[in-house]
């Protein structure tokens, strides 16, 4: 019996700001986690992974992240990618700077 | 201090003019990203979590009035306001622009500083004891060698593409501050039957994965050979090394691998042929960068006003913590805390920085020094200056009394912003050492090395503190692990691991009932927590941790 497919989110780094960047529906991305297109399909996500990482024009290092859908659109699963939702816990940088709080 | 010559101003200009060009080629997308990568970190960009991470080599951690302010400088202008001193004695700039590192790194060339090296597996920045030229106990100065091993070893052909990254750290006091026993080569400075300075070489130390203590492959290597033989070290691990397997490719391994008196016979058959190679030019440079680490012209003072400044407990106290003797029995070495309760270890903002370079201008002959603890110090004060000094610091909120203390934690970025980083370092250091405040103990407590790591990589020294404490993922979750018993000096040994891991909101009670435990255990105030600990081993603090189930795992 095959495992379940955990949904992902294609997330990589802006190439000029380097800052945390998801794929949403339709191909543009977006810094907002809750936008990312949730991928359901393992190979539509191994393809999606695929295209992004032959053109990584504007966006770099990408990879697929689980996710899980939430009340305001997917959501972060582990720790670490949720912090790249926010930002540094020491400052009120990154993300969170421009949060509406 | 070393000033550039034309010959490394205008190195630099070409390197950072081909980087310039580099990055506009990747903005246009001439270059693609797999391209771009190692050009990018050849020159020290690196990108985390959040945004890229620039990171520039303050060589042996020296730096002047001046190059402070530029640092001051670049964060404001181009990142937010803040450095991240590391414990490589690098600043780190956690958020800049893609296409601003070009004008960075300009800025950082008008003050002769640059981000070479500082990534790939090359040589990199080489570090020195920061209290060098000025420790009472020093045999000499060890920076002019290690200048020496920095222009030797920047842009080296043969050395671009080692097996795995190289670190080399040089003293030249007997009380290693430069954790030469942990690093790639480790070179301590000795006397020679006539007092000249010559060089124990260590080789094969390091943190990470696979912690080692360095092995002694030359017990006595005269100053005049240091290239030589340093050049045959590298050329046999980059023959040898490891390129198989990431995680066995540094030269610590091999030495493991090999046995250290093969690694000796083959260093000692390169250096016969490499030696004769050398015609006299390295010592020549060498004799021309010496005179550039010429002690400043100290200004005798009276020390009168110190005795009675003691009676204020707050100087008094700082005193204590924060200076050591000098060479000079009329100065005195400050290390200014970075470590302020709650503050983010290493962090200086720009304000911080251009008041330090104010502060080094007035009372420290223009010149200060990056410890690997992630302080900043002003090595040579007037002890007359001292209480003006500590009331100038203090009004800056740079006066903390923490040096060496429980509260003066090594961490290293963590998962705060590493991208390779399994847990968070830092808001552990700052709630832990917010708790010791509360507590008021660490004066009580005295000597105790903190050193925290965010992954297995060590970058937080953690195998070597007293108490190391190492961040991990387990199953999802941050986990904390405690290592107990180790030594960054000249004793160094590598922590043991105390046990099962704790949640991230146990560890700073668990680090203070070891603390507790000490105070109970110890014979005296004299005793340290590493001496109460290597009397006593690991049994009791296992079950200050654990409980009985420490004492049954002690058993």
């Amino acid at each position: 019996m095959s495992r379940a497919f955990t949904p992902k989110v294609l997330t990589g780094n802006d190439l000029r700001s380097g800052e945390a960047v998801y794929l949403a529906p339709g191909g543009a991305w977006t810094p907002h986690h809750g936008e990312a297109e949730l991928l359901t399909d393992e190979a539509e996500a191994q393809l999606r992974l695929l295209e992004a990482s032959a053109r990584e024009d504007r966006v770099v290092g990408v990879y697929l992240a689980d996710a899980q859908l939430g009340r305001h659109g997917p959501e972060p699963v582990h720790f670490r990618e949720a912090f790249r939702t926010r930002g540094p816990s020491n400052y009120r940088h990154g993300k969170q700077e421009s949060a509406l709080s | 201090m070393y000033r550039y010559t034309d010959f490394d101003h205008a190195f630099l200009a070409e390197r950072n003019a081909q980087f310039r060009a580099q990055v506009a080629r990747r903005l246009d997308g001439s270059l693609t990203e797999e391209e771009f990568r190692p050009l990018r970190l050849m020159n020290g960009l690196y990108l985390q979590l959040h945004a890229y991470m620039l990171r520039v080599a303050i060589p042996y951690g020296t730096l002047s009035s001046a190059q402070m302010r530029q640092l001051a400088l670049i964060a404001e202008r181009w990142d937010k306001g803040y450095g991240h001193f590391t414990t490589r004695q690098n600043i780190q700039y956690n958020w800049p622009k893609l296409e601003d590192v070009p004008d960075i790194l300009d800025a950082l060339a008008e003050v002769g500083l640059h981000a070479i090296q500082t990534s790939g597996n090359t040589v990199r920045n080489v570090t020195a004891d920061h209290f060098a030229g000025a420790a009472a106990d020093e045999i000499a100065d060890p920076r002019p060698y290690a200048e020496l091993l920095r222009q030797w070893s920047t842009d080296h052909p043969e050395f671009q593409f080692l097996p795995r990254k190289f670190k080399i750290a040089v003293t030249g006091s007997p009380n290693d501050r430069a954790v030469t026993r942990a690093h790639d080569i480790g070179l301590r400075m000795i006397r020679d039957a006539a007092g000249a300075p010559s060089f124990e070489v260590i080789v094969g130390g390091g943190l990470g994965r696979t912690p080692m203590i360095g092995k002694v492959v030359r017990d006595f290597l005269p100053a005049a050979d240091l290239l030589p033989y340093v050049e045959a070290i590298l050329a046999v691990y980059n023959t040898l090394g490891r390129r198989d397997n990431k995680y066995k490719a540094r030269i610590k391994i091999t030495v493991h691998e090999e046995g250290i008196d093969r690694i000796r016979e083959l260093v000692e058959a390169e250096f016969a042929t490499f030696r004769t190679r050398y015609d006299g030019s390295d010592q020549t440079l060498l004799a021309e960068i010496e005179q550039s680490f010429a002690p400043p012209a100290f200004i005798a003072k009276p020390v009168g006003d110190v005795d009675a400044a003691r009676r204020d407990p707050v100087f008094s106290a700082w005193a204590d913590t924060n200076t050591v003797a000098h060479r000079r029995d009329d100065h005195a070495i400050v290390t200014v805390s970075l470590k302020a309760h709650g503050a983010t270890p290493g962090d200086a903002t720009a304000a911080q920085m251009r008041l330090l370079a104010d502060l080094a201008e007035d009372y420290a002959y223009g010149e200060l020094r990056i410890s690997h603890e992630q302080n900043v110090i002003l090595p040579h004060v007037a002890r007359a200056d001292l209480p003006t000094l500590h009331a100038r610091l203090l009004k800056a909120g740079l006066g903390t009394a923490n040096v060496g203390l429980a509260s003066d934690i090594i961490a290293c970025p963590g998962m705060d912003y590493c991208a390779l980083a399994t847990a968070r370092s830092i808001p552990v250091a700052q709630e832990l050492a917010l708790r010791l405040d509360a507590l008021k103990l660490e004066h009580e407590v005295g000597e105790l090395k903190i050193k925290i790591s965010g992954c297995i990589n060590a970058c937080g020294h953690h195998h070597v503190g007293h108490i190391g404490i190492l961040g991990l993922d387990r199953a999802g979750v941050e986990n904390y692990q405690i290592t107990l018993g180790g030594d960054a000096t000249e004793t160094a040994a590598i922590g043991e691991r105390a046990g099962p891991g704790f949640a991230y909101d146990e560890i700073v009670p668990a680090i203070e009932r070891l603390i507790r435990a000490y105070l109970d255990l110890r014979e005296a105030p004299e005793e340290t927590f590493l001496m109460a600990y290597r009397r006593l081993g690991a049994g009791p603090f296992k079950v200050a941790l654990y409980g009985d189930e420490g004492k049954r795992d002690a058993a």
